[in-house]
């Protein structure tokens, strides 16, 4: 950042021009990128707001033709899209309480080096990364479990992920041990140290860890499509993958295909939006919880 | 995929715990042993009781039997794989789609941080950060819809296609477009999110460095080749190494399980996907249980050679 006075006063004047062109270059390859990068979105709006015909002609690029918020309507109103997208809410609340709560009690132990359990424990947990059970075994667990049809058939197969375990656990590990220690000398338990003393040192990496989950249930879909079969149960992403899938498999059905090209754009539109709307602002704390698995090497 | 050090705690401090007995230890710190007793019990349910159910590889699995199988097959089921062209095709399109990618996206992230890295103004940054973050966090149900909607007949690529005088490819169903939709949606996607461990290795650059470059009279770009990139050069071998572990793996099914159709099954069916439709799809449980275990294994192997060569290497590894 500081600039250094130097004495090749010619060279330097020369450089600066030339990164002061790379530098223009640099931005406009800055603005194409994230032009880029929104287009996909900005397309979805568009044709939400577009009227059937004007997408059929394949009118609609980056805004709406034919501007019409009855899709919108349409989508709100009738049809299911509400409650599935009230059963998304329900489990990814329920999913990321349970989640968070089971990861904490579990790598809050595994952070005590004092815990001799832990030289077995450890290994067992971090192998299940590197090898597991496959698709299969894993269905016929979940459905000898009558786990079918049930919230836990949707929150159970991602409740514990071994990746953020490792994350919590790094983090509970940089809680200095005195403060546990005094806590302990006060009369605190093990449990109440871990209550009163690490996890409000802790909120950085719960919060972070709650956003982890957050997304995690919001999009998943392939559970739900292996263990929901009852469509009243369905979360909104399930539903969308068939909104999707189905009406493109008969290959020559190019207009029913854009006959609810606006339908589906904007209940993908209305899915994304929370996450798209919300991100921005907690983008650091994803950010964070990307770093502390990676940059202590 | 990230690299975490190696705290190497294995030279135990705990050396005085190590003469207390079990009892003791036990009844001095049963709290915490209880504290994750229930975690200990979900993970031997529903990790390693999956895990131990890849037996019915080698067993005779019909619905309603045990989740262990019946009777004993051998290698029965294997031999069948091996000997299926489905299985192969679909094994040359997991190594090639996941090789495909890395080839195209470990590069242009690299130099998407390095130029990152070259913008000054703080704010603007952030807004390109912010934006290109963001495809990361959609579920891959609405990545598939937006490929489907920009690539329909009617959407703006065949547009643009039309407008310049060609004929409206119907991308998503030829075989030839699926690893280029593939790879470019990936980009798309993993871009962005790709550059965090870059730039959070960047900004520990100390900028003396740079200063004694520029005294030398290296150029912004020179201080780019010998300053900035030895400076990442860790985490570029340590991502690269750990990305080639993963090349057997499946971290591509959602994206090709949503995207792909029989059409295209020459270049887009991968071993995840095939797993899918002959277990679920078509009842052999076994069967597909162990191409499964094939792929797990392989897997487990590059990971685990990808995890020491890092080690080795740079001193990082996966976990």
């Amino acid at each position: 950042m500081a600039k250094t006075l130097d004495t090749s006063k010619p060279v330097k004047i020369k450089e600066s021009r030339g990164y002061r062109v790379f530098q223009v270059c640099n931005t406009i390859l800055m603005v194409l990128i994230s032009a880029a990068m929104l287009y996909p979105f900005l397309y979805l709006v568009a044709q939400s707001f577009s009227s059937t015909e004007a997408i059929i002609a394949g009118e609609v690029g980056l805004l709406p033709v034919g501007f019409s918020v009855s899709t919108y309507e349409y989508v709100l109103t009738g049809g299911k899209f509400i409650p599935y997208y009230g059963n998304t809410i329900l489990y990814a609340i329920v999913g990321t309480v349970c989640a968070l709560f089971f990861s904490a009690i579990l790598a809050y132990p595994l952070s005590k080096k004092e815990l001799r359990g832990n030289k077995v424990i450890s290994p067992l947990i971090i192998f299940t990364m590197y090898f597991g059970g496959g698709m299969i075994p894993n269905y016929i667990l979940m459905t000898s479990l009558k786990l079918t049809n049930t919230i836990a058939g949707f929150i159970l197969p991602g409740l514990i992920s071994t990746y953020y375990v490792i994350l919590m656990r790094s983090f509970f590990e940089t809680v200095p041990r005195e403060l546990e220690e005094a806590g302990e000398i006060d009369g605190l338990d093990q449990v109440g140290a871990f209550i009163h003393v690490a996890l409000p040192l802790s909120t950085p990496i719960m919060a972070t860890m709650a956003l982890f989950y957050l997304v995690q249930y919001w999009n998943d879909w392939f559970d739900a499509f292996l263990y929901l079969t009852d469509d009243s149960m369905w979360p909104v992403a399930y539903y969308l993958r068939n909104l999707i899938s189905t009406s493109t498999t008969v290959e020559d059905a190019a207009e029913s295909m854009s006959i609810n090209a606006n339908i589906k754009s904007c209940a993908m539109v209305l899915t994304a939006a929370p996450i798209i709307c919300v991100y921005p602002f907690i983008q650091r704390y994803f950010v964070q919880g990307m770093m502390l698995g990676g940059v202590k090497g | 995929m990230v690299a975490k050090a190696q705290k190497a705690p294995k030279n135990a401090l705990a050396a005085p715990g190590s003469k207390e007995s079990w009892g003791r230890h036990f009844h001095k710190y049963w709290q915490l042993y209880l504290m994750m007793l229930v975690p200990i019990i979900y993970y031997i349910i529903f990790r390693y009781i999956p895990m131990f159910g890849n037996i019915i590889a080698f067993r005779r699995y019909r619905a309603g039997s045990s989740i262990f199988g019946d009777e004993w097959s051998g290698l029965k089921y294997f031999q069948q794989f091996l000997n299926d062209s489905n299985f192969w095709r679909a094994f040359k399109n997991t190594l090639l789609l996941n090789f495909e990618y890395l080839l195209i996206s470990f590069p242009i992230t690299i130099i998407f941080a390095l130029l990152l890295n070259e913008v000054k103004n703080v704010i603007w940054k952030k807004v390109v950060q912010t934006i290109s973050y963001l495809p990361h966090f959609i579920s891959m149900v609405i990545v598939a819809g937006m490929i489907r909607e920009l690539l329909s007949t009617s959407g703006p690529i065949n547009g643009l296609i039309e407008s310049l005088g060609g004929s409206a490819i119907t991308f998503i169903s030829e075989p030839e477009w699926f690893p280029v939709i593939f790879v470019v949606s990936g980009v798309w996607q993993g871009l962005g999110w790709g550059t965090i461990l870059y730039l959070a290795a960047m900004t520990g650059i100390n900028t003396e460095l740079y200063e004694a470059a520029a005294l030398d009279g290296a150029n912004k770009f020179q201080q780019c080749l010998h300053v900035t990139l030895p400076a990442i050069r860790p985490t570029i071998s340590t991502l690269l190494v750990l990305n080639i572990g993963q090349l057997c793996g499946s971290g591509a099914f959602e994206k090709v399980f949503l995207l792909y159709s029989p059409t295209n099954y020459d270049t887009s069916d991968i071993i995840a996907t095939y797993v899918y439709r002959m277990g679920l799809g078509s009842g052999n449980f076994s069967y597909a249980t162990a191409v499964g275990l094939f792929q797990g294994l392989i897997n487990l192997v590059l990971l685990t050679a990808a995890n020491e060569v890092s080690k080795r290497l740079t001193g990082s590894s996966l976990y």
